[in-house]
């Protein structure tokens, strides 16, 4: 990387995350003003969209060729008051707390407490979330049996396709208005409120393109003042480009990617959307502006392999908004989530991998930075190339970028009844969500702790840990004569909380459609502009709402021990084993020895334990998969936890599997931590014993140690390993390649450790930033050492 | 029928061609003073050896069969390894046509002591032969590993006759196996050979030291000096010069 490159990278890992109250405080202003009641809700979103672009302080680097950050300086991270109100506690903790920590100044913290608390209290989504949803809701939700993603964050998970490559801004005002003309107030209904949305589409159209166009005076003014003349002329380029996208179509590898850096500061500021939305086949998207440029000799490789890393820096610029509470503990990150896709299949089923998709993967390897996140999609059209490239960032260490398949994600995607060229297309976003990029709405609607439920249901509906019955009275479990009757209880209470969380996610979708409609993010989802319907409330060609399970090596393990210890080898009965764990195996040792050492575990290729996994799969997908929601889509099950294991664990009492009280769950389909010991392939047939296509995602980890991968001839097994689990339909795989002992050292000296990127559990994390029980589950994780 | 094994390792990456599960015979007719799978011997039980057990032909095929897949993608298959496979030849042979019959590819890793009709038959049903080649000098061989090699290098010959695929592998002994006489020695012995697919060099690990004083075997050995990557690249270098591809590391 050349000197500028260093300079901005450099600039990005030394910039502190902030707070910015920017955003609120403009957003406040402008509700106050007396013109949102004049006029309909998207359209009210949409001016308020526009007075923040019109207001927003212009923020441009020394040296950058992508200009735009969301908040007045790198890392300024935005609040979202309209969505969640922080309090001055949460600040203060922000402030104070020693991971992922946003400083807060005094002057920052008046204004929360003067200006904003006073106004959005009561009005923000989640107040409104909190004031809807019923008791059970509130009991099962305190208990930790799921977490609600929507009350912090605004529904997000999509990914963009090629539309902005091809159409201006100003070309999507034409649909648009083409749309209204097309309304038929005669005959729909809903002609009015679709006029409403497509307006708020319009002005939202127009507040990206004059924010571009903010940047341009700006970038005119720096050039008239600066006095390198290579820089001037540099800023004066950019100011041409401002002007011309995102009003007209890209002309070039270089406005195609300043297009995309406006499309995603609109995103980013008009909601916090959750997680957040990325270019997604940037490899395919960018590829006509590369070969033309190259071709007309106005781009070099070396000028586009520049500008991909100015705008890696970019992303790097925009921590997450902080989240609060039993949010922040599921998911207490910097990272946004942003995967970047590459690989894969086009349209018509070929193989996508091109020149950029290599040079993207270098650009990765070289910055290594924390965002954006990526991934390989891997085919079996695609060449061995591409998972050899991948693997050789792998084993450096840094936990990018994971590897998907593609051909299982499309058979996921037909089979929610997505057309196979929407699904080829399409890949997977955040952690592991499979989606139709630029067509989908697809919200993780919360984590399910499907462990927890066994708790309550081994306790006849009370939650142990309140002494609260919370769930339904499903059978005292000293009466359970069979392992059926154990299944049947866990089936009912289940069932039960399932519909709890569903009964809360219809009220919830209903008040981000009504409250929070998202005009901006409507333009970029076919086929809201031609629906007229927002992305918020079903404009998206298809809506998918999904229920993530986590922990089900835990749960596994648990109906493992139970089936072989109590009803197989009758070793002890259920009311002695329940009697240990209420007393957290306290004078019970040897029993829970046995239960460690000597039971079938998940994750050995061991039929006893991986049945059980198959039963516990059944029992969700059944309970969930293909409930209608409210946006004319479908719920839907994936299985992955981010970090959300830790926290589901941390409710749970001590577990059959001889887990101790309070210690984390396993996570994503991963076997249970250190309990798989017939190494990787055991665990890959287990993981794949589950239907993954009839999921939305499904997570795996690995760990190897460094030297697996060290020899050329270990990496190309390390490539069949991929290939067969993938040929077995398995979603994902990541790997993590660090030894335990250089995480201890971390652990221990965390100032010598700051560079230090694992993988966490769908995207990567800097390991010192990590919470000290995140970090002893990651030593612990069983390596797979062999050399 | 029965069989005693030690220890069925899946992805096994070291013992042949693409992903592998290696099963562990028990039993060796050899006692080399660096012997780094004590628990191979049938001498040895207790803790070191507390994987050790009978298995019928049923419980060893269905363990193979279940990385089947992985197998095919990689061009892997079964590697017999103990101890030495060939001191239980019978269970061996109906292994290896188990496997023939199911199309899986087998790699027998033999240290060559062991009756030459066993090899003849064994030879029919095996893809691959990871053979041991220690030291020339037939003193030298009877004193490190308590017998001759005279029967070691028939073998070798016969199945090079026979037309066998061969791997050879040497381990390197600091200043037992790994001197320049000795490694010349090898050398010209497998260049009178057809069939020697490569060669494999080892190098030496400390494996065999630490399971010697953890479970307080005789040690005859003693603290041998380290092996530097110029002695181990130099050993290599031989090979090489006679056009043989070499692997360091299995």
């Amino acid at each position: 990387m050349n000197e500028r490159i260093q300079k901005l990278r450099q600039q990005s890992l030394d910039a502190k995350p902030t707070i910015s109250l920017e955003r609120a405080r403009l957003l406040t202003e402008f509700y106050q003003s007396g013109q949102p009641e004049r006029v309909s809700i998207p359209v009210a979103r949409a001016m308020a969209l526009k007075y923040l672009l019109d207001h927003k302080e212009i923020c441009i680097n020394d040296g950058e060729l992508i200009v735009g950050e969301r908040g007045p300086a790198p890392k300024a991270t935005y609040t979202y008051p309209d969505i969640c109100t922080h309090t001055l506690k949460d600040f203060d903790i922000l402030n104070s707390r020693e991971k992922v920590s946003f400083a807060v100044d005094e002057k920052t913290r008046k204004q929360q407490q003067d200006e904003i608390i006073p106004f959005w209290s009561g009005r923000s989504v989640r107040d409104l979330i909190f004031q809807k949803v019923d008791r059970p809701w509130i009991d099962t939700y305190e208990a930790g049996i799921f977490t609600e993603f929507m009350e912090q964050r605004a529904p997000g998970h999509t990914v963009l396709d090629d539309k902005i490559y091809r159409k201006g801004f100003l070309d999507f005002q034409l649909q648009i208005e083409d749309s209204i003309k097309k309304l038929d107030f005669f005959a729909d209904p809903e002609a009015l409120a679709k006029r409403e949305q497509l307006t708020a589409m319009s002005i939202a159209a127009d507040a990206l393109i004059s924010y571009a166009e903010r940047h341009a005076e700006k970038l005119t003014e720096l050039a008239d003042s600066e006095t390198d003349s290579r820089r001037k002329r540099e800023l004066r380029e950019m100011a041409k480009i401002c002007r011309k996208v995102p009003a007209h179509a890209p002309g070039g590898f270089r406005e195609a990617l300043q297009y995309y850096w406006f499309v995603h500061l609109g995103v980013i500021t008009e909601l916090n959307t959750w997680d957040s939305f990325n270019p997604g086949r940037l490899d395919r998207h960018l590829l006509p502006f590369y070969r033309r440029d190259i071709e007309e000799g106005v781009l070099t490789e070396e000028r586009a392999r520049e500008l991909l890393q100015s705008f890696w820096v970019k992303f790097n610029n925009q921590p997450a908004p902080p989240k609060v509470g039993v949010t922040a503990q599921e998911s207490n990150t910097y990272t946004d989530f942003c995967l970047i896709n590459l690989g894969g299949v086009d349209e018509t089923g070929e193989s996508a991998d091109n020149e950029l998709t290599y040079m993207i993967l270098d650009v990765i390897e070289e910055m290594r930075l924390l965002q954006p996140s990526s991934m390989v999609q891997v085919s079996k059209k695609s060449p061995d190339r591409l998972i050899d490239r991948a693997l050789r960032i792998i084993k450096t260490g840094y936990g990018q970028p994971s590897l998907f398949n593609t051909d299982e994600m499309v058979q996921e995607m037909i089979r929610q009844g997505k057309s196979v060229q929407d699904a080829r297309n399409g890949g997977a976003s955040g952690c592991v969500e499979t989606g139709a990029f630029g067509k989908e709405s697809y919200i993780l609607t919360g984590y399910f702790n499907l462990t927890k439920v066994l708790e309550i249901t081994l306790n006849d509906g009370i939650d142990p840990r309140t002494g609260k019955q919370i769930g339904i009275q499903s059978g005292d479990p000293s009466r359970f004569e069979s392992f059926e009757d154990l299944m049947d209880a866990f089936r009912r209470q289940l069932r039960y909380f399932i519909d709890v969380k569903i009964k809360g996610n219809v009220i919830i979708e209903r008040l981000w459609a009504e409250h929070l409609p998202a005009p901006f993010m409507s333009i970029l989802i076919d086929d809201c502009i031609k629906s007229g319907k927002d992305y918020n409330d079903g404009g998206a060609r298809y809506n998918t709402s999904y229920v993530q399970g986590v922990g089900l090596g835990s749960i596994t393990d648990c109906l493992a021990a139970i089936k072989y210890q109590v009803f197989d080898k009758r070793n002890l009965t259920l009311p002695q084993l329940l009697d240990a764990m209420k007393a957290n195996f306290r004078d019970a040792a040897d029993l829970r020895a046995t239960l460690v050492e000597s039971t079938p575990k998940y994750g050995n290729d061991d039929d006893y334990a991986d049945d059980i996994t198959k039963q516990v799969f059944e029992i969700f997908f059944e309970t969930v998969d293909g409930r209608a929601n409210t946006k004319g889509g479908h719920f839907r099950i994936n299985l992955l936890p981010t970090t959300c294991h830790v926290y589901f664990g941390s409710v749970i009492g001590a577990m059959p599997d001889g887990r101790k009280k309070g210690e984390p769950l396993s996570e994503g389909i991963s076997p249970v931590q250190g309990s798989d010991r017939r190494g990787p392939t055991a665990v890959l047939k287990s993981a794949s014993k589950i239907d993954h296509i009839r999921t939305g995602g499904t997570l795996l980890n690995q760990k190897f140690s460094p030297q697996v991968l060290e020899s050329e001839d270990g990496l190309e097994k390390l490539r069949h390993l991929i290939r067969a689990y993938f040929t077995m339909d398995g979603h994902h795989i990541q790997f993590n390649v660090v030894t335990a002992e250089t995480l201890r050292k971390a652990q221990k000296n965390p100032e010598k450790y700051r560079d230090l990127i694992v993988r966490v559990a769908g995207y990567s994390d800097y390991f010192v930033d990590l919470g000290e029980d995140l970090q002893n589950e990651i030593i612990r994780r069983t390596e797979h050492g062999v050399a | 029928m029965n069989g005693i094994i030690f220890d069925i390792k899946r992805y096994a990456i070291h013992d042949g061609p693409g992903i592998r599960t290696t099963v562990f015979l028990k039993g060796c007719p050899m006692d080399c003073w660096w012997c780094h799978n004590p628990e191979a011997r049938d001498d040895i039980t207790g803790k070191l050896a507390e994987k050790t057990r009978t298995v019928s032909v049923a419980e060893v095929t269905r363990e193979i069969a279940r990385d089947r897949i992985f197998y095919d993608q990689s061009g892997g298959g079964v590697t017999f390894s103990g101890g030495e496979p060939l001191a239980q030849p019978d269970f061996l042979l109906v292994l290896l046509e188990f496997c023939r019959g199911q199309g899986i590819h087998t790699a027998v890793d033999t240290c060559g002591y062991a009756p030459t009709e066993d090899f003849e038959r064994v030879s029919e049903l095996t893809d691959l032969f990871l053979y041991d080649l220690k030291i020339m000098d037939n003193e030298q061989h009877t004193k490190y590993t308590g017998v001759s090699n005279e029967l070691i290098l028939d073998n070798l010959r016969l199945l090079s006759q026979k037309g066998s695929k061969l791997q050879l592998r040497v381990p390197l002994i600091p200043g037992i196996t790994d001197t320049d006489e000795n490694l010349e020695a090898v050398a010209d012995f497998l260049s009178r050979l057809r069939g020697v697919d490569g060669v494999s060099i080892l190098p030496y690990n400390r494996f065999g030291e630490d399971k010697r004083t953890r479970f307080k075997l005789e040690d005859r050995l003693g603290r041998l000096p380290d092996q530097s990557r110029a002695d181990i690249e130099s050993a290599a270098a031989k090979f090489r010069l006679r056009g043989y591809e070499v692997k360091i590391g299995g």
